[in-house]
């Protein structure tokens, strides 16, 4: 029995490894699923940082039509409106469309932007120089600002996708970032050059 | 014991017999009175093929229960020990267990054809001919139609009264909407779905559409129907409290019929902003707005915040001597106008006129013993929403 | 999991002690007995007390669905309704009566004198009622308890939610500790504690069956551990895995949860074919057909389980090819399981049958459950799943494999252990009543749930559309005889607690075979404490 005692520790013991193990696993689900995401375009997540745009070919062969959505959540109350609500682009060229908010409430207001495209797989292909969806963007009470996206879209589009959606949702997000209240927007009251 | 076993058997065979009678009954239903107890064929090409997917598999699987059920009845009624039988031994055969694990996966693999083709066909991404904006909200849908300023909410019709049995219950009862979506036959109709709060599933059974809303992201489905008609399905995923009380109702018209609806949607958008800026240069009596408020509350607010605006307490907050309803007004009115984030406070201002929300607000500064006096008249909700301050 | 690992070593000194002295008396004997046999029965009871519990929560949601119409209760309440029903069912009922049985038997089939860990053992137990308890109250604070299902999908249960969310995380998460230790428990138990000559291939399918399910356990119930915890960070303390605002995916919970949610199914099967597997070779006196096969199968079942979860959520929007790997994936779980159905019959093939209770459960459970096969194998196919998804066909089906399938199996285990474990054969009468009353309102309540929900009733709603109207009738008139039915089953249970009854023999059913047999009915405090020897 004194053996047994010892065997039944050391199995004990692996399977609370492999129990906090998998515990682990649990939150490691959360960085796999973006890579998850990354690697299939489900959802339609697109890529939180600056591409770099490489000076390639770019397919005058192919138009792909770009289609803007711009939505604010519940809660938030600026006017956020896409100056361009359809572009036909060449798959490799750098284009520029330019959105346009603003703050009518009566405190200062820090949002989020967030990106969702459709059909998902196009968002693999979406490939964002600037954006002001990478950053918060703050506005005091009252002030607008045109704010600028840049893209190009990976000429290994596939085939059958002639078209796609980008959405953008304006989220407040001012109780969790109170720190940049004070941020003055860089976008503020500049029409941005090449917006259409 | 045998007259246990013989009752047994009886009542087994009653229920087989009871299962093939429903199955009987099944198969009839499906001609005469399809819909009640079957998936329906749907008015669409992508759902007549899913339909017969469905029956493909029904009926594989009915074949598949009868021989098994078949055998082990056969066996039940043949390998009795009452019938004097003795016992075999054998407990393998090589041979049978690889024909049964082989056979069912050919079954399988005949079963996965049809259904892969059918759902590439449903996945096809080729531009469509109009898009809808389908957006999810506690407990209603707006339709926006992109490249028309057209957008309205659509909110469940039925009256309170005829679900809580005080008034008979209608023919469409809790599947009818105070504005359907409509769309065009014939065409490819693309809608893209999302949702401003929770979760949310977009059902439309006889086009052969579920899709979920999803607060951030964009999901699409497309249709092309075929007959016109009005088509009716429901809010398919838990929504919270009146997930059950959010139904779709969209209105096939032919093209001719659409554009002529089109064409009256976008004048009638085009007269009600003629007829805010007309309001806002006028003021409406505390009565017009407190019968006006009343009526907008009971079909807007009431749901959550209750007909006592006392509101489900932990749920939601009660209005009934609320601080912010008895003092700050303007407050109230962004409330109202922009919704909170992270709660079922909606945005009302995409929803409602300034005339509603002016009324509405000023319903809820003085019903149940919230006796502000305060009035509020459109003008000074535009001067909130617009930020034009007060 | 700190008390779990404190708790881990068995006290051998008194562990000793209490074999000679015999069980102490009173509550104290139930607080803290080490003895398998005491936390089974603890542990049945507590699943067949959760039972009704939940039992009476259906009760409510069917009452309020007999009529359209708002009659009963609010939509609230009633989503709060199915949310702790499925909770208390899945959570409260079938997962503890399994380990009820694994503890009364798995030491009883592989002549083990206990569980290895039989300090683990009773915290394990314990901790459930302290569970449930926070489960329930949470109905009864300000804003009612959990109303957002029971797979609880972000964002409904964090931000829209009612503060009582708190209160279940803490729940579930006793839960799964409870589940995790009974899991290593049996896990400790099989690998080091098998009589000498008892083999892998020779260990009864019982007990392979739940070592399989153990080994699901351990995988996925943390899983379930940090999806609850992402919940509560995610309401209370501003992170927001889910949130879509803060960079998060309200899907990924999706994917998290039926991550556990899909092994989970099979943890609250996997057993129930071990139960069948040991009742049908006993009354069709014949040894099981495809012993081998059986074990096999159990093992791909639990191997497939892993890459199947997304067939939960099809309609959540997934690229073509991912929706295509889930569907043949889900479709190819359907080759074992029709191994294992096969070989039921083929056991039953030329054997010589006799048809008493176990029996007939485990007969109703194969024909039913194979129902529930079936109809999950239609819903795996993805594009017809878009129109099954979130219906009352979905509902039909996994009340068929969850109901006439697990808690028969339940049943069915415990009419023929029962015998042995008081020593007394039950009331045979009400048994009969019990099985055909239950067996005819379970299909009248779930078989009609098919046709509703090919018709288009979504599930989760307090109310629906008249066309639904006279089959909701009878499915609530099913439901309520399926209630009642369970009563009969609550009086044979106390009748044979207290003993009443004519004696059995040692070997109980004339075919039964296995060490469990051949120990004494009814079965001693203390059994094999010299270890027998397989031959």
């Amino acid at each position: 029995m004194a053996t047994s005692s010892a065997q039944h520790r050391k199995l004990t013991l692996r399977l609370v490894i492999i129990v906090i193990g998998m515990f682990g696993f649990g939150f490691a689900l959360v960085p796999l699923y973006d890579v998850f995401c990354d690697i299939t375009g489900i959802n339609g997540k697109t890529q939180n940082s600056a591409a770099v745009w490489q000076s390639g070919q770019i397919d005058n062969s192919r138009s792909i039509t770009v289609e803007f959505i711009t939505r604010t959540n519940s809660g938030m109350s600026w006017e956020f409106t896409a100056q361009t609500q359809r572009i036909s682009v060449h798959p490799g060229e750098v284009n520029t469309v330019s959105f346009y908010v603003r703050n009518p409430a009566r405190n200062n207001i820090i949002a989020q932007a967030i990106p969702s495209v459709s059909p998902g797989q196009a968002a693999l292909y979406l490939n964002k120089t600037e954006c002001f969806c990478f950053n918060q963007q703050a506005l005091q009470a009252g002030q607008e600002a045109w704010m600028p996206m840049s893209f190009y879209v990976d000429p290994d589009l596939p085939e059958d996708i002639t078209y796609f959606t980008l959405q953008y949702t304006l989220y407040d997000v001012t109780d969790r970032a109170a720190d940049l209240t004070d941020n003055e927007n860089p976008f503020l009251r500049q029409p941005v050059s090449g917006s259409r | 014991m045998k007259k246990h076993i013989r009752n047994a058997m009886m009542v087994w065979g009653g229920i087989a017999a009871f299962t093939s009678l429903r199955v009987l009954a099944q198969t009839e239903s499906t001609t005469q009175r399809s819909g009640e107890l079957n998936l329906r064929q749907g008015v669409t090409d992508i759902s007549g093929q899913v339909y017969d997917l469905h029956m493909l598999m029904f009926s594989i699987c009915v074949v598949i229960a009868v021989l098994v059920f078949g055998v082990m009845f056969y066996s039940i009624i043949r390998h009795r020990k009452s019938r004097g039988v003795k016992p075999a031994h054998f407990h393998e055969n090589i041979k049978v267990e690889i024909a049964w694990t082989i056979i069912p996966f050919l079954i399988l693999v005949f079963m996965a054809v049809p259904a892969a083709k059918t759902l590439i066909a449903m996945e096809d991404v080729s531009e469509p001919d109009m898009t809808v904006l389908v957006t999810g909200s506690q407990w209603k849908w707006h339709y926006q139609y992109m490249n028309s300023d057209v957008s309205f909410y659509s909110v469940m019709a039925t009256q309170r009264e005829q679900i809580t049995n005080k008034f008979t219950k209608g023919e469409n009862y809790l599947l009818e909407v105070d504005r359907p979506l409509v769309i065009p036959t014939g065409q490819k109709v693309r809608f893209l779905i999302t949702s401003d709060d929770v979760i949310h599933s977009w059902w439309v059974p006889d086009f052969a559409i579920k899709k979920d809303a999803n607060p951030g992201f964009i999901n699409e489905v497309w249709t092309n129907v075929n007959e016109p008609g009005i088509y009716r399905g429901q809010c398919a995923e838990l929504c919270g409290k009146d997930h059950g009380f959010m139904p779709v109702v969209v209105i096939a018209k032919t093209p001719d019929e659409y554009n002529a609806w089109m064409t009256e949607q976008e004048s009638r958008v085009k007269q009600a902003k003629a007829e805010e800026q007309r309001l806002l240069a006028m003021s409406m009596s505390m009565d017009e707005l407190m019968t006006l408020g009343e009526k907008v509350y009971n079909s807007t607010c009431a749901a959550c915040h209750m007909p006592t605006g006392q509101g489900l307490p932990g749920v939601f907050p009660a209005l009934k001597g609320s601080p912010m309803v008895l003092q700050d007004q303007q407050a109230h009115i962004e409330i109202v106008l922009n919704g909170k984030a992270g709660t079922a406070m909606q945005a009302f201002g995409k929803m409602l006129s300034l005339k509603d929300i002016a009324a509405v607000v000023t319903y809820e500064r003085n019903a149940w013993g919230n006796n502000t006096g305060d009035i509020i008249q459109p003008k000074d909700v535009n001067a909130v929403a617009t930020g034009t301050g007060i | 999991m700190t008390k779990a690992t404190e708790t881990l070593v068995p006290d051998h000194a008194s562990a000793h002690q209490d074999h000679h002295h015999g069980a102490p008396k009173g509550i104290m004997r139930w607080l803290l007995t080490t003895n398998h046999k005491d936390i089974g029965t603890l542990y049945l009871w507590f699943a067949f007390i959760m039972f009704l519990v939940g039992g009476a929560m259906a009760m409510v949601i069917r009452a309020e669905l007999f009529q359209p119409g708002l009659q009963i209760v609010d939509p609230n309440f009633f989503n709060q309704m199915t949310t702790v029903h499925g909770l208390i069912m899945v959570f409260g009922a079938v997962m503890p009566a399994f380990t009820g049985l694994a503890n009364w038997l798995i030491p009883m089939m592989i002549g083990a004198p206990d569980m290895a860990l039989p300090r683990m053992n009773n915290w394990s137990f314990w901790i459930l009622p302290f569970a449930f308890a926070i489960l329930l109250g949470s109905l009864f604070v300000e804003g009612g308890g959990p109303a957002f299902g029971w797979t609880f999908y972000a964002p409904l249960s964090t931000t829209y939610s009612s503060d009582s969310t708190a209160l279940f995380v803490f729940s579930v998460h006793i839960m799964g500790i409870s589940s995790i230790m009974g899991a290593i428990n049996v896990i400790v138990t099989i690998f080091n504690m098998r009589a000498p000559g008892m083999s892998w291939m020779k260990m009864p399918l019982f007990v392979w069956t739940w070592l399989i399910t153990a080994f699901l356990l351990i995988a996925v119930m943390p899983v379930l551990a940090g999806a609850v915890t992402m919940v509560l960070t995610d309401k209370f303390f501003g992170t927001s895995f889910f949130d879509a605002a803060g960079g998060g995916d309200p899907v990924m919970f999706q994917h998290i949860f039926w991550f556990f949610g899909h092994p989970e199914v099979y943890i609250m099967i996997l057993p129930a074919f071990g139960i069948i597997s040991q009742i049908v070779p006993t009354f069709a006196r014949k040894p099981l057909f495809g012993y081998a096969s059986m074990v096999y199968a159990t093992a791909s079942i639990a191997l497939l389980s892993f890459i199947v979860w997304a067939h939960h959520m099809f309609t959540t929007g997934m690229p073509v090819f991912a929706e295509m790997f889930f569907m043949f994936a889900t479709m190819l779980i359907s080759v074992p399981t029709g191994v294992k159905v096969f070989n039921w019959v083929a056991t039953m093939w030329r054997g010589a049958m006799t048809f008493e209770i176990p029996m007939l459960f485990a007969l109703a459970f194969i024909v039913l459950f194979t129902i529930g096969g079936l109809s999950g194998l239609m819903l795996a196919i993805t594009p017809v799943d878009f129109q099954y998804h979130d219906t009352y066909f979905v509902v039909a089906h996994f009340h068929y494999v969850l109901v006439t399938g697990a808690v028969f199996s339940i049943m069915a285990a415990v009419y023929y252990w029962l015998p042995k474990w008081t020593g007394k054969m039950f009331n045979i009468t009400l048994a009969k009543w019990h099985f055909w009353c239950s067996l005819i309102s379970v299909n009248v309540l779930f078989f009609p749930m098919h046709f509703v929900g090919l018709a288009g009733m979504p599930r989760r709603i307090p109310d629906y559309s008249l066309q639904f109207a006279d089959y909701n009738q009878w499915i609530s008139i099913g439901g309520f005889a399926f209630g009642l039915s369970q009563l009969i089953f609550l009086t044979l249970v106390i009748k044979a607690c207290k003993k009443q009854g004519e004696p059995v023999s040692d070997r109980v059913w004339e075919g039964a075979q296995g060490l469990e047999w051949e120990i004494p009915s009814p079965a001693p405090y203390h059994t094999f404490e010299t270890p027998p020897v397989v031959k």
